[in-house]
């Protein structure tokens, strides 16, 4: 309600389109998109800290050209036009993090490349950069991969500190860790996004209900004004 | 003069949830009674830690979902007493209070609570641990240990999140030459059958059994005499495991068991008396009962017999609740007064 409101009254600042992704449209927990990484690199907290930087970057950098081309590419090919560029990143990113780091590559496999499958770069490529200005795209962009990156390490961390008792690699328990199987399994990242996604949903229940009963006398007072809006 | 127009039933039964459940709670009071004399304070400890939690976890979903309900109506107590008796005597305490919070937040609360779930919250909880701590699960102990009433098994009180102690050094060197393995274990990986009758009994041999199933189904019978559950899903779960069985075994009597060592070991009783007839996770239709019941005697044979673990009564009785919905609707009865149509029959 109150969103909408705020956009009919005026565009959202550069810094309203950098924290969007990170609480208000958090691609994970709110938007539930880009599930295939979400759910199978986050065993622990250091491949979904790579998988979320190597999105952020695909996603940044296809966003800023999409934006820039968006007056360029016809309606009818956009699809095809926006996935060979995210395409051209991810290989950039496959073939650095290979530069980097053989064992994170290994351990990342087959989801690298697949990056260019992840409906969240092709989502806001479509949704977002083919109507924004480049800056406004770009930082819009780099918020969502910040959430997105941000999820992915909330979910990795849970999942690492259970099921290897450490974070990042560092034990946190001691030798005689008692390590729970299921969750460096594929069922502990449903779990755990269940867990996240349970307690978010509560969150922006409460929070909506606070801000209802706030708005009331603000929608009140808004009637006549988009009354003459309208006329 | 006033008269009141209302809706049936105009008759009403004294029942009611709180009635129904508070007599479940009583009917497990001697399995539980038993379990402790099998097991001592290990015994004790688990099922008042695995309860606690259980109510624990019940009071904070209510809580945090705003949802109604209140802990007396015996539910959650019901939970964390059938949680308790499926999982090892010796099983870590905190495993069990992760156990009892898993099983009222996943398999209870999130559906929207008391009457909503989709399947039996204690198979939930089960389920869980058997996926996040498979070799403590496994780990079972002989029953009528001496000194059961001053010492726990060294196994339950592991510290959080830590490893349980080995508990098979502690039981050789209390009780020389019983096996810590559980009957079911032992046929599939020894090819050892128990006797019936000590099975059925729990009395003798030391078995890592949990209560004995005759006297589960004493406290059954008492319940469904009084009408607390229904009698058809116990006998479809016990009669199509049995039928199954008989006819497996002249097959390869080498390798399948005879059909009383299938009805009487592992959880299979408990499963059939008290899981499987939960009220919110069965059918309602008669028939519906039967072929419900049928699915999980049947279901269980096979996991045990090809599985690679030895026991399947609770995966068959959670697809059995998946299963559920599905039955209902195509063993729906005609309604009274109207024929049978084509579209009713299939």
């Amino acid at each position: 309600m109150s969103e909408s409101v705020s956009s009919l009254m005026a565009p959202p600042s550069t810094w309203e389109e950098f924290t969007e992704g990170l609480w208000k449209r958090n691609p994970v927990f709110v938007m539930v998109l880009g599930m295939c990484p979400t759910l199978a690199v986050t065993v622990t907290a250091m491949n979904s800290l790579s998988m979320g930087i190597a999105t952020t970057f695909v996603l940044a950098a296809s966003c800023f050209l999409v934006s820039l081309m968006r007056k360029m590419i016809p309606k009818e090919v956009r699809i095809a036009t926006y996935i060979v560029i995210i395409a051209t990143f991810v290989t950039v990113t496959d073939y650095a993090i290979q530069a980097i780091s053989l064992d994170l590559y290994e351990a990342l496999g087959a989801y690298i490349q697949l990056i260019v499958a992840n409906c969240l770069v092709l989502g806001r490529a479509e949704a977002h950069a083919a109507r924004t200005p480049p800056v406004e795209a770009t930082m819009n962009a780099i918020g969502m991969g910040l959430g997105f990156t941000l999820s992915l390490v909330m979910i990795g961390g849970v999942r690492e500190i259970l099921g290897a008792g450490a974070f990042f690699g560092i034990p946190l328990f001691g030798e005689h860790f008692q390590p729970w199987v299921v969750m460096v399994l594929p069922p502990g990242g449903f779990f755990v996004m269940a867990g996240w996604l349970l307690l978010f949903s509560i969150l922006r229940r409460r929070s909506q209900m606070k801000a209802d009963a706030a708005s009331v006398e603000a929608a009140d007072a808004l009637k006549t004004s988009g009354a003459c809006h309208g006329a | 003069m006033s008269v009141e127009i209302r809706s049936a039933p105009h008759i009403k039964a004294d029942s009611g949830v709180v009635k129904i459940m508070r007599n479940v709670v009583w009917s497990l009071l001697p399995i539980c009674a038993f379990y402790i004399w099998q097991y001592g304070i290990s015994a004790l400890a688990s099922l008042v830690v695995v309860t606690a939690a259980c109510l624990a976890a019940e009071e904070f979903f209510l809580r945090l979902g705003r949802q109604s309900g209140d802990l007396g109506d015996w539910s959650a107590t019901i939970t964390g007493i059938l949680l308790a008796l499926t999982l090892p005597a010796g099983f870590p305490l905190w495993m069990g209070a992760v156990a009892g919070f898993v099983a009222i937040g996943l398999g209870k609360a999130i559906f929207g609570g008391i009457g909503h779930n989709l399947f039996n919250p204690a198979l939930v909880g089960r389920g869980f641990v058997q996926a996040a701590f498979p070799t403590a699960i496994a780990t079972y102990t002989p029953s009528f240990m001496p000194g059961r009433f001053s010492e726990f098994i060294p196994s339950s009180l592991a510290l959080p999140f830590m490893t349980p102690a080995d508990t098979t050094a502690w039981a050789a060197s209390h009780l020389d030459g019983v096996s810590s393995a559980t009957p079911l274990a032992r046929w599939k990986f020894e090819g050892v059958l128990a006797s019936n009758w000590d099975l059925l009994t729990s009395l003798s041999g030391h078995l890592a059994v949990g209560p004995s199933p005759l006297l589960i189904l004493a406290c059954g019978a008492y319940l469904a005499w009084r009408g607390y559950l229904d009698w058809r899903i116990p006998a479809a779960v016990l009669g199509s495991a049995a039928l199954l069985a008989a006819a497996l075994y002249p097959l390869n009597p080498q390798h399948f068991p005879e059909p009383g060592f299938v009805l009487f070991s592992g959880g299979l009783m408990l499963g059939a008396v008290y899981m499987a007839t939960d009220m919110v996770t069965s059918p309602v239709t008669p028939r519906g009962m039967w072929v419900y019941g049928a699915l999980i005697g049947a279901l269980t044979v096979i996991i045990r017999y090809s599985g690679g673990l030895p026991e399947g009564v609770m995966y068959a009785i959670l697809i059995g609740n998946a299963a559920t919905p599905m039955i209902e609707r195509v063993t729906q009865p005609p309604a009274f007064g109207t024929a049978p149509t084509k579209e009713t029959k299939a």
